[in-house]
């Protein structure tokens, strides 16, 4: 093995981020990792980079235990890490870039020419055709990519860790960029490959990795699996295992909203969908499948640039956030920390806030309402905490969801977006949320919840929409509403019946 | 209340502590007299002269909150001390005078606030603009020189007394007073420390974060109005070059001494007004001793360095603990347990 781990285990507060994982990358292989968003691949990458400090286990290159303390250290020893946005600075030239920190000098002056001609040398074999005493940016991001990847073979020349490198590529630059790959892999490199394309992960790999919650799930070679098996493995079912379904009764149809070819361009597609009184609707889908921008379309946050919102009393305004929030809608984000909670107020602001700037600031809500009211959902949705007044940024991850929930509740909303609601929170606070949702259903409000736990969307939804490649691709409803069916659309439309 | 008090505590120990240093220069520090209708001592100098920086501090404490900085009000005073100074030479009358000075305030906030919330430039270059080309529009309304009037209503605003207090004081003590119940007896205050934490987030939840920083940078543009006022009203003539010059670092430092941090959230406008009085004291007492004034600015320095060390996440919780009754300020759910009504949960 070239790169190996044992046992690497890394501990945040609160959760396990990676639990004892082992790992081998042989020279010569690329070898991809993969798992949704929290399975621990940026934590497994940060540890072999230098970046987090390991709690405990080892990791072995060639064999020998090391310990790198920086990503420097990890270049010194041999491992070079490219990310999705380019390390570079584009307002240097390319030889610059490639040089930058061992430029050729005498007397402590850069000798221009003869870096010039190491950029050159460092760029041979590339297949690029370009100027290097010209300015980075004047070129396009796969070449960017790719002299990113040229000075991290050169100052490393052993691993090369490539951190969704294709994000941001069009099919024929990554065809460019796997060419590349390529020509390393066939110069003995080993090479770590994280992307959520599926399709280029089979093209170019040799072997994979998953990972889910933190644990190491499966080695494979990548010719021995298929997609099917290996979105099951990402996600953590068994194809065979059936998961009864609640039928539902349907929902009213008189009272729905009706939105019709809303979208974004470069973001989702437009997409139709109505949602009636009281029902919960799931959305699965692969992290960055557009899951999260149907959401913000749905609210505003990021408004639709095609389609119409109707409801019985006409056309419903979707441009911004305050416009859906006058309409009834509400959205608990997926990111907590950065687009939900505002962590110094309290948690009696946190919970008014939405309703206050709803009703806007000539109108306060009396200070003794508002403790009555964060005193009422402390209490319905069990939020612990010591007193209404802690900053909410102390409590802990769920008990911040039931905060946002409490928020968006008192706004009595009659579409409620929750965005991966349960991640992060711990089983109790999870089943609680689930039977939160149960009981606003019925009372009449309707509900989209965004979920990677197909467990969690069969047993509440009562149909759920598939989305893949940043469209809605299928619709699920009734019977046909189980983790199995949900893997198939997740998987390709072909194999759904 | 407790809790008003709890929170300029340490500003209000400063205060205490620069006005002994003063006092043990001047024991007659606290000496007041009233003679020909007017109060005369140094306290009464130090709210008087301290009005420009107390008035900046008010609105700069809410752009501060926003996670903002004005760095423009020192430029915009003196454009608003022109432009008064101009509509009394063109014998508009006093009202007309207040009006225009208020209005080219508001402008000046509404621009650094398009700035802000519209275009999304950093408020530190978004304000710098206007910092920079203010002293250049003020010398265009006062034609390159200074501006010299005579209009005893106007010269009132700054140099006049009422029941014996002056002017400029009993001005700056009633904005902060406005100021402060409008932003605390309306959600207007919540909602600007909501967009100071997290602005996405406060976006998200439906405040309408745009319109709110345009308001609170033309809240800065009106109170550096006023603060231009009293200064063109005191010296009778407004001067371009020197009106409010770096009076804008004065009124940070204000806020910053008032314990108000400069990634926005929480504030407190009464503390940072306390700040402003404690710049003045420091001014007043240094200026008093006699000093060379080559050491003004150095001693003035050194004194704020010492607030600030003191003041610092660092040092306050030791002096805290030293402090018996502070003790047990630590333990804030308990103060706030009673007047909530709740039973607490573990």
């Amino acid at each position: 093995m070239l790169l190996a781990t044992r046992d690497l285990t890394k501990t945040f507060p609160g959760t396990r981020a990676l639990d004892a994982v082992s790992f081998g990358l042989k020279a010569g292989e690329v070898h991809a990792l993969l798992g949704e968003n929290g399975a621990g691949k940026s934590t497994l990458i940060k540890c072999l980079t230098g970046a987090y400090k390991r709690d405990s286990g080892d990791i072995l290159f060639e064999g020998q235990p090391i310990f790198p303390q920086s990503t420097l250290e990890a270049q010194a020893i041999g491992i070079g890490t490219v990310y999705q946005e380019v390390n570079l600075l584009p307002n240097l030239t390319v030889a610059e870039n490639l040089t930058l920190g061992h430029q050729p000098r005498r007397f402590g002056m850069i000798r221009t020419r003869a870096m010039i001609a190491q950029a050159d040398e460092m760029l041979a074999g590339y297949g690029l055709d370009i100027d290097v005493r010209r300015t980075l940016d004047q070129y396009s991001v796969a070449v960017q990519q790719i002299v990113a990847i040229a000075r991290a073979v050169h100052l490393s020349g052993r691993v090369l860790i490539l951190d969704e490198p294709t994000a941001s590529l069009d099919a024929r630059e990554v065809q460019m960029l796997f060419d590349v790959v390529r020509d390393l892999r066939a110069r003995g490199l080993g090479i770590i490959f994280i992307s959520h394309f599926l399709d280029q992960v089979f093209e170019i790999s040799d072997r994979l990795t998953i990972l889910r919650n933190g644990q190491h799930i499966a080695t494979r070679d990548a010719a021995d699996v298929d997609r099917m098996q290996l979105i099951t493995l990402m996600l953590g079912h068994e194809l065979q295992q059936e998961t009864a379904t609640k039928v539902r009764p349907m929902a009213d149809s008189t009272d729905a909203i009706r939105f019709t070819g809303v979208g974004r361009r470069g973001r989702i597609a437009p997409f139709d969908l109505t949602v009636h009184k009281g029902e919960v609707i799931g959305m699965a889908g692969l992290l960055g499948s557009g899951r999260t921008e149907s959401a913000e379309v749905l609210f505003g946050a990021v408004p639709s640039d095609s389609g119409t919102a109707e409801d019985s009393n006409g056309t419903v305004d979707l441009r911004n956030p305050r416009a859906a929030i006058a309409a009834g809608f509400a959205f608990a984000p997926e990111d907590r920390k950065t687009d939900g909670i505002i962590a110094e107020l309290s948690v009696r602001e946190n919970i008014i806030l939405a309703l206050q700037a709803r009703r806007g600031w000539a109108r306060p809500i009396p200070q003794a309402e508002q403790i009555r009211m964060a005193n009422d959902y402390i209490a319905r949705l069990d939020i612990r905490t010591p007193d209404a007044e802690k900053p909410v940024g102390l409590l802990s991850g769920g008990n911040q969801q039931k905060v946002i929930l409490a928020r968006w509740l008192a706004t009595n909303p009659r579409f409620l977006i929750l965005d991966e609601p349960t991640r992060g929170i711990d089983v109790g606070a999870h089943a609680e949320i689930l039977r939160l949702i149960e009981e606003v259903v019925t009372q009449g409000m309707s509900i989209l919840v965004i979920s990677s736990e197909l467990d969690e969307l069969v047993a509440v939804s009562h149909r759920v929409i598939v989305v893949r490649d940043r469209q809605h691709v299928s619709e699920l409803t009734g019977e046909a509403v189980t983790s199995d069916t949900i893997v198939r659309a997740i998987a390709a439309p072909e194999v759904v019946a | 209340m407790k809790s008003v008090l709890r929170r300029i505590a340490p500003q209000l120990l400063t205060l205490a502590a620069v006005i002994v240093l003063v006092s043990i220069y001047f024991p007659n520090f606290w000496q007041i007299v009233y003679v020909n209708d007017r109060l005369v001592g140094i306290p009464i100098d130090v709210i008087k002269r301290g009005a420009p920086v107390a008035l900046l501090a008010i609105g700069m404490t809410l752009v501060i909150a926003t996670r903002g900085i004005d760095l423009s009000v020192g430029a915009v005073m003196a454009i608003c001390g022109a432009s008064a100074a101009w509509s009394i030479d063109q014998g508009f009358g006093l009202w007309a005078a207040l009006g225009i000075a208020i209005f080219a305030g508001l402008v000046c906030g509404l621009w650094n606030g398009l700035l802000v919330a519209v275009f999304n430039i950093q408020p530190i270059v978004a304000t710098l603009i206007l910092m920079v080309a203010g002293r250049g529009i003020a010398q265009l309304i006062t034609g390159g020189t200074i501006l010299t009037f005579d209009n005893d209503a106007f010269s009132y605003l700054g140099s006049g007394t009422l029941l014996g207090v002056p002017v400029p004081a009993v001005i700056w003590v009633l904005t902060g007073i406005g100021v402060g119940l409008l932003v605390r007896r309306t959600a207007l205050g919540l909602l600007v420390e909501s967009i100071g934490v997290n602005l996405r987030a406060s976006t998200l939840t439906g405040i309408n974060s745009r319109v709110l920083l345009i308001a609170v940078y033309m809240g800065s543009g009106f109170c550096a109005a006023l603060a231009g006022i009293i200064a063109t009203a005191d010296i009778r003539g407004a001067d371009a070059n020197n009106a409010g010059l770096w009076l804008e670092l004065d009124a940070i430092l204000a806020v910053v001494i008032g314990g108000n941090s400069l990634l926005g959230g929480r504030f407190s406008i009464l503390a940072s007004v306390l700040g402003a009085m404690i710049i003045q004291t420091i001014n007043t007492g240094i200026l008093l001793a006699g000093f060379p004034s080559e050491f003004n600015l150095v001693i003035k320095a050194v004194l704020v360095i010492i607030i600030l060390v003191l003041q610092s996440p660092r040092v306050l919780p030791q002096l805290a603990y030293l402090w018996p009754g502070r003790r047990n300020t630590t333990t804030p759910a308990k103060t706030a347990a009673p007047n909530s009504g709740t039973e607490t949960k573990t």
